[in-house]
């Protein structure tokens, strides 16, 4: 193979496993736009949260020390030892449950039947909210996450591919992070097990009846309101994988919280309200973003990651409203 | 109490159709602005312009062109801060294009270059609805950000990637540049506030401003009874990206006076504009000062009492500032969905009855 062809294959490829992050971060979006109708725009900033608290227990941070010196002159700032990796993301599991929880109570139970911008608007604020809320309490110095996941190219795969190509050019293998690949193997384990809890479990079924239609979902005796705590712990749960990917990755800082931005573009070539869309949109997107990056930038001047998803969604929404897979707009008077 | 009157006397369509049809709230209206005209000019000091004055009177007309959009005719933006930036360097290419050209002209024509780049961006609102649109808006806002600071001819291929205001003049008073004095900006922002005010006002209860309602109570239905929703979506576009790109050159030439893009005009502009829309109230004139006003000096509050008398760190008043600012947001829209326009709406009507509720 020449190696033009060969890097061709690894764009694609690093382009597939960039989309895959992406869907982790739509998946959340999804899954609550499905159950509720809300277009949750805090799923960003719930991965950081997750992720800086994460951070903040295996490290053993002191929660709140700056305010806590602040009023009271003192100077906390770690316990004596961290907690361990394992109990340290259950222990942030369970806050994002309490999180959902308080979600619900606080704010959703205020707002039902409100108009859908209403409840965009509400989760816009809670986004603020989580945000200064998370740095408040950990501090917004960019934070190293190390779950022992593996990193680094793969070396391996690099002494592979370097004897594909043909005999006498000059091909150096590709470069694939090994940090993208287990991203990549958990998504796939995520998105399994999240189709077959919805598909076989009592819990997964109320969800799906919810989804299809609140009221005659509310007439069998399907409680909406622990349906709706339910489905923010699961978007929490997918916000703190989504959290652990993308900090072990580039750290844990507040550019997390925009990886929701990216998701954006995922979620309207996709569908709404569809989770095999998420995970099509985001490969579509990832795969696009790379090939565009490394094929028409440089005509223009590099840098269109940034706009090229918006663009390439906005063209493929004028041709499909709806999105890939979302559900048929059907509008009467 | 305040507001005395018993029953309807009105007995033309003129009474009917008054902003302020009672007449104390009218003097109140007129002796508000007079104060703002005649009065404030002459004890405004740098601070108070810089920190208060300008950005609220600025934020105001942003809010004002997005309340026409999303507000009157339902199309929900996040390009805001995108359309901002291109009347902030439509506005500075043309005052070092044409340089004597005076500022009023220069404001309006970079409202006008922006109408154009927002009826652009207006069109796939045809095909698109709702969040989707919403998202769609993002493009615009990441798409022209890219741009001004990418393509050095926007700012005239200067090394720091910056534009610079220049000085130009009205009636021979500089308005912009490094030698304004405070009230000169104030004046200039505030008739600008005021006519564009006025016209919003008149156009929202207007044709125009009835078609855009109808498109936006449901679109079907006013395509039925008549209404184009091209034409109404697409002027509505174009009318909002007018103000929003007359905020944007003022923002730049009157208030900074030296700006990058991507810090002055970023998504989070597009948000904070949004915010004061939907505070103040969606689909009101008197909501998005209200919600100007609200946001403007909400922060400057906060900061003054957590740095200034508490004495905290910056950094720490930051994040308290935006977790109190997120948590206000979400109480105003469970205790008002319809904003603060709609609250006072209430108290008004309570105070015309009070003390004698029945």
């Amino acid at each position: 193979m020449s190696p033009a062809f060969l890097n061709f294959i690894e764009i694609v490829l690093n382009g597939l496993m960039a989309g895959i992050m992406y869907s982790l971060v739509a998946l959340g979006f999804v899954l609550i736009f499905k159950a509720s109708g809300i277009f949750n725009f805090a799923q960003g900033v719930m991965a950081l949260f997750a992720a800086l608290t994460l951070v903040g227990l295996q490290t053993g941070q002191v929660p709140f020390s700056h305010l806590i010196n602040a009023i009271f002159g003192t100077e906390l700032h770690h316990w004596g030892s961290g907690l361990h990796t394992v109990l340290a993301i259950l222990f942030t599991m369970a806050l994002m449950i309490l999180l959902a929880w308080v979600i619900e109570r606080v704010v959703l139970k205020h707002l039902v039947n409100q108009e859908p911008i209403i409840l965009f608007m509400a989760t816009i604020g809670l986004a603020y909210f989580l945000e200064g809320f998370g740095d408040l309490m950990w501090g917004s110095d960019v934070k190293v996450l190390d779950v022992g996941l593996p990193s680094g190219g793969s070396l391996w795969w690099e002494d592979v591919t370097r004897t594909w190509v043909t005999e006498g050019s000059e091909y150096w293998g590709m470069y694939i992070d090994r940090l993208d690949v287990a991203a990549t193997s958990v998504a796939v384990i995520l998105v399994v097990g999240l189709s077959a809890f919805s598909q076989y479990t009592a819990t997964g079924r109320a969800l799906r009846a919810v989804a299809d239609d609140h009221q005659a979902a509310m007439s069998v005796g399907i409680s909406l309101r622990t349906i709706w705590v339910i489905v923010w712990s699961i978007a929490g749960f997918v916000a703190l994988v989504a959290g652990i990917m993308w900090g072990s990755k580039s750290g844990v800082q507040f550019s997390l919280s925009l990886i929701a931005l990216k998701a954006l573009p995922v979620l309207i070539l996709g569908g709404f309200t569809s989770i095999p869309g998420a995970i099509v949109g985001g490969l579509i997107i990832g795969v696009g973003e790379k090939l565009a990056e490394a094929y028409v930038g440089p005509l223009v001047g590099g840098a269109i990651e940034n706009w090229f998803a918006y663009m390439l969604a906005l063209a493929f929404l004028l041709v499909r409203p709806q999105g890939l897979f979302g559900d048929r707009i059907i509008e009467r008077i | 109490m305040f507001y005395r009157e018993a029953g309807d006397f009105k007995t033309s369509y003129a009474a009917d159709q008054q902003t302020f049809p009672i007449k104390s709230e009218r003097w109140l209206f007129w002796a508000f602005i007079a104060i703002a005209f005649l009065v404030v000019p002459f004890f405004i000091n740098d601070y108070w312009n810089k920190a208060v004055l300008m950005p609220l009177l600025i934020y105001a007309m942003a809010a004002l062109g997005l309340n026409i959009l999303t507000g009157y005719c339902g199309q929900v933006s996040l390009g805001t801060g995108g359309f901002m930036a291109v009347g902030a360097y439509a506005c500075y290419k043309l005052m070092t294009a044409f340089p004597g050209m005076d500022m009023f002209s220069v404001v309006i024509l970079s409202g006008f270059i922006t109408a154009g780049v927002g009826l652009l961006f207006g069109i796939p609102s045809l095909r698109i609805k709702g969040f989707y649109l919403a998202v769609a808006t993002l493009a615009a806002q990441f798409f022209l950000v890219w741009m001004f600071n990418k393509f050095a001819w926007f700012y005239n291929y200067s090394a720091s990637g910056q534009i610079t205001a220049p000085e130009r003049t009205v009636f021979g008073i500089a308005v912009t540049g490094p030698s304004t004095t405070p009230w000169a900006t104030y004046l200039f922002a505030l008739t600008f506030v005021f006519v564009f005010g006025w016209v919003a006002r008149n156009l929202t209860r207007g044709r125009l401003g009835r078609s855009w309602m109808a498109i936006r109570d449901m679109d079907i239905a006013a395509e039925i009874i008549g209404v184009s929703p091209l034409r109404a979506k697409l002027s509505a576009f174009g009318v909002s990206s007018f103000y929003i790109g007359m905020a944007g050159a003022m923002f730049f030439a009157n208030y900074l006076g030296a700006i990058e893009v991507t810090e002055a005009f970023g998504i989070e502009k597009s948000f904070l504009v949004l915010f004061m829309v939907i505070i103040g109230g969606l689909g009101s004139i008197l909501g998005s000062f209200l919600g100007a006003v609200f946001l403007v000096l909400l922060p400057v509050l906060l900061k003054n009492i957590m740095v200034g008398y508490l004495g905290w760190a910056t950094d720490l008043a930051a994040h308290v500032q935006i977790m109190l600012i997120g948590g206000l947001i979400v109480f105003f829209l469970i205790a008002e969905p319809h904003g603060l326009a709609q609250l006072w709406r209430v108290t008004k009507e309570k105070l015309r009855l009070w003390p004698f509720p029945y």
